[in-house]
């Protein structure tokens, strides 16, 4: 991917939706290097949600397991984050909003 | 025996093995093995996805300029950022595959790959942000909810987040409708005409009949796909019509009543004349949607390439800081 | 027969709406907060005062929001809108708590017109009743221009939503408090790029430079004092931006140092007579903004949305 001057490199997303839980894979963005990653991230995948912990790596820097098994770049079906997106939440000393 | 390649073998037991996860009705993950059709078959109907995303959000980002309240300004301002979100969700899928983001933008703005035609159509008052969350959202709902189970893993990752928001999206839409019908009369009325041009693309968003739909049987057949497009289409046409209902407008179809013996309403054919026309690119709208397209995509080049500069001699700044005493300082 | 399909359409009429952040429970923005007007305060100051941060927030977020899809990429296209939603929730808050203020701020609108305040202030004032700063109005232009805007105007409003978190004011301590959060990002998002941009390519270096150039003659108006800041502030209530002026030299200076761009050396752009942005006059840009904004609303003075 970051043969293509012309393109970012392709990062993968994982966040931690509370304290307590793992961080869980939500997918993928480009983002010219970390830093820049880590606040796409925030952009993209927490939007304006507060107090999560967000892990970005580059998806070239990923060693993953033989093709047979479960691709481990994906977390499994079950998991809550991107089922339960909570993408329109607003920081509760607002109310109403 | 063993000096010669196995390949035709291998090539069936790999077969053999995708044949198996599909009957099992399990989910092909991006590094498994797949046949080349399966994997053309989703990049094109992944990147289609994707574009109508994106391109869907000019319809309706044309009027956050000009939203009437603050309340709805953000709502449309936020469903407008949504897609924005999910055309980038389904280009991440079509990466797993193997093509890039900039490879088919590229395609797309060559005319090469397709999206959806309904974008293709005017957004002529503020009703149409209404009409379009509640009709053009609530068909993608309808043609979404089973990609779900898609048997393309990250595909039906991506359209499990897609469909959360939306519903969001139908929700909004028809509720600045119910509201709009609550108000004055010209608002209705606006309402009403918003209704009365989009009834229609709304029912070609689910393609042409299934009897000239070439690609549909076997993508239902690797379950790339759930159900078939005369299927979506009436399950849609039922739902909506009690929606249209307690809005109080009139759906524009002489010929859409209720069947009991089938248990389905009966609707008329919508003009397919006008679906290849669109599909061709003789749509109200296509070169302007392209051309959007590829002014922001060719006025961002620079913005892109100053951000990869800007990594590498960054990257290279912290490699020779780190490399010895003498190598950080005033590298630049 | 709709199985899976039942369950996403079943939320559309009636329901849980807890779950839609933007769903029917959005009326009053100020509901549950106190907004009796401090003991002493002027009440036409303070909605004068409301109106100012408001617009600036208000005219801002229309800005950035005509960025929408069209943005170098779609992570920066979501970023953008982003910060425009927060100024844009800003806007309203503060919208609102001038008019409960002080209602004779409101414009009139025809007998039984459901228009909330807030919106008849925001799409029924002309350009002359609007207290924004004058940065936050002028046009946009290519990326570099709204990275130069929006740092220079989330330095400023974060140094100042910082003091403000004190106001003896309820709900602007609220609102600031609110925004301090949503400012830091702004404005490191903004630095972030200013530094990218400078140390990228000669053709980006170029392009930041002259939308620095460009844009900074309107900075000195962020930190300059009007008036009814000054007595606000007097009164504990408010923050007078020249308060903020060595702590906003300071940040701005670092990011040009960081970045190996000079502090540009162009005088501000004076007002008329002494009457800028603050006092309700603009450039020619506010004016075509607005048109394109209220269009719809004025349109229907009695509409219901
Ligand atoms: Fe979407
Ligand atoms: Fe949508």
């Amino acid at each position: 991917m970051s043969a293509d001057r012309r393109e970012w490199p392709l990062y993968e997303v994982f966040v931690r939706g509370k304290r307590g839980l793992n961080h869980v894979h939500v997918g993928s963005l480009h983002a010219p290097d970390d830093a820049m990653a880590l606040r796409h991230a925030r952009d993209v995948y927490t939007r304006r949600n507060e107090g999560v912990s967000i892990w970005v790596v580059r998806t070239d820097a990923i060693t993953a397991s033989s093709p047979d098994e479960k691709d481990p770049l994906f977390a499994p079906n079950g998991d809550k984050v991107y089922r339960h997106p909570t993408f329109y939440e607003i920081p509760e000393n607002v109310p109403h909003m | 025996m063993t000096t010669t390649p196995a390949e035709p073998e291998l090539q069936e037991r790999l077969q053999a093995g995708f044949d198996a996860t599909i009957a099992r009705n399990d989910r092909i993950e991006p590094r498994d093995w797949m046949p080349d059709d399966y994997r053309r078959t989703l990049v094109r109907q992944i990147a289609q996805h994707a574009h109508s995303e994106i391109i869907g959000m000019q319809p309706e980002g044309a009027w956050i300029g000009r939203a009437p309240s603050l309340r709805r300004k953000a709502i449309l301002l936020a469903k407008v950022q949504d897609e924005a979100g999910h055309g980038l969700y389904l280009y991440s899928a079509c990466e797993t595959l193997g093509v890039s983001r900039i490879e088919l933008t590229e395609l797309l703005l060559a005319g090469r790959q397709k999206y959806s035609s309904i974008f293709n159509y005017p957004t002529l008052s503020y009703a149409d942000v209404g009409t379009i969350g509640w009709l053009v959202d609530g068909a993608a709902i309808c043609n979404q909810v089973p990609l779900c189970r898609t048997s393309y893993g990250p595909y039906g990752r991506a359209m499990i987040r897609i469909c959360k928001e939306e519903s969001f999206h139908q929700r909004q839409g028809y509720e600045l409708l119910m509201t709009m019908m609550r108000g004055t009369d010209a608002q209705r009325a606006m309402v009403q005409e918003s209704v009365d041009r989009f009834w229609w693309p709304s029912l070609m968003m689910f393609g042409p009949p299934d009897g000239e739909s070439p690609n549909s049987a076997r993508s239902m057949a690797w379950g790339v796909k759930r159900n078939s497009n005369d299927e979506l289409r009436q399950r849609f046409v039922d739902m909506t019509v009690p929606q249209a209902d307690a809005l109080g407008v009139t759906l524009p179809d002489p010929d859409l009543r209720w069947n009991e013996e089938r248990g389905h309403h009966d609707f008329g054919d919508p003009d397919w004349a006008e679906l290849a026309a669109v599909i061709r690119g003789d749509g109200p709208c296509n070169a302007e949607r392209l051309r959007h397209r590829r002014t922001a995509h060719e006025d961002g080049a620079w913005v892109r390439e100053a951000a990869s500069a800007f990594a590498s001699r960054s990257a290279e700044v912290a490699a020779s800081a780190s490399a010895g005493p003498s190598g950080g300082a005033g590298a630049r | 027969m709709n199985d899976d399909h039942g369950s996403v359409f079943d939320g559309l009429i009636g329901g849980d709406s807890a779950q839609w952040a933007f769903g029917t429970d959005f009326e009053d923005p100020l509901a549950g907060v106190d907004t009796t007007v401090p003991d002493g305060v002027d009440h036409a100051e303070l909605a004068a005062y409301c109106l100012m941060l408001g617009d600036d927030a208000l005219i801002m977020s229309q800005r950035l929001s005509e960025w929408c899809s069209r943005a170098p990429d779609l992570e920066e296209d979501i970023a953008l809108a982003n910060i425009a939603l927060d100024l844009l929730g800003q806007a309203r808050l503060l919208l609102a708590r001038a008019a409960a203020a002080d209602p004779v701020v409101v414009p009139a609108l025809p007998e039984g017109s459901p228009v909330p305040a807030e919106d008849a202030l925001a799409f029924f004032r002309d350009a002359g009743q609007f207290g924004n700063v004058r940065l936050a109005e002028v046009a946009n232009g290519d990326f570099a221009h709204v990275i130069v805007r929006l740092l220079l105007f989330s330095v400023s409003r974060l140094a100042l939503l910082e003091r403000l978190r004190a106001s003896i004011d309820t709900v602007l301590a609220h609102v600031a408090a609110k925004g301090v959060k949503e400012l830091t990002y702004h404005r490191d998002w903004a630095a972030r790029w200013f530094l990218t941009l400078a140390g990228g390519t000669e053709e980006s270096r170029r392009r930041l430079v002259t939308a620095l150039g460009d844009l900074w003659p309107y900075q000195p108006e962020l930190v300059a004092t009007h008036p009814v800041e000054l007595s606000l502030a007097r009164a504990g209530v408010g923050v007078d931006p020249a308060t903020t002026r060595a702590e906003v030299d300071g940040i701005l200076d670092q990011v040009f140092a960081m970045s190996g761009v000079a502090r540009p050396d162009r005088p501000p752009l004076e007002g008329e007579g002494g009457r800028t942005g603050r006092h309700g006059t603009h450039t020619e840009a506010l004016s075509g903004l607005l048109a394109e904004m209220q269009v719809v609303a004025r349109a229907h003075p009695s509409g219901r949305w």
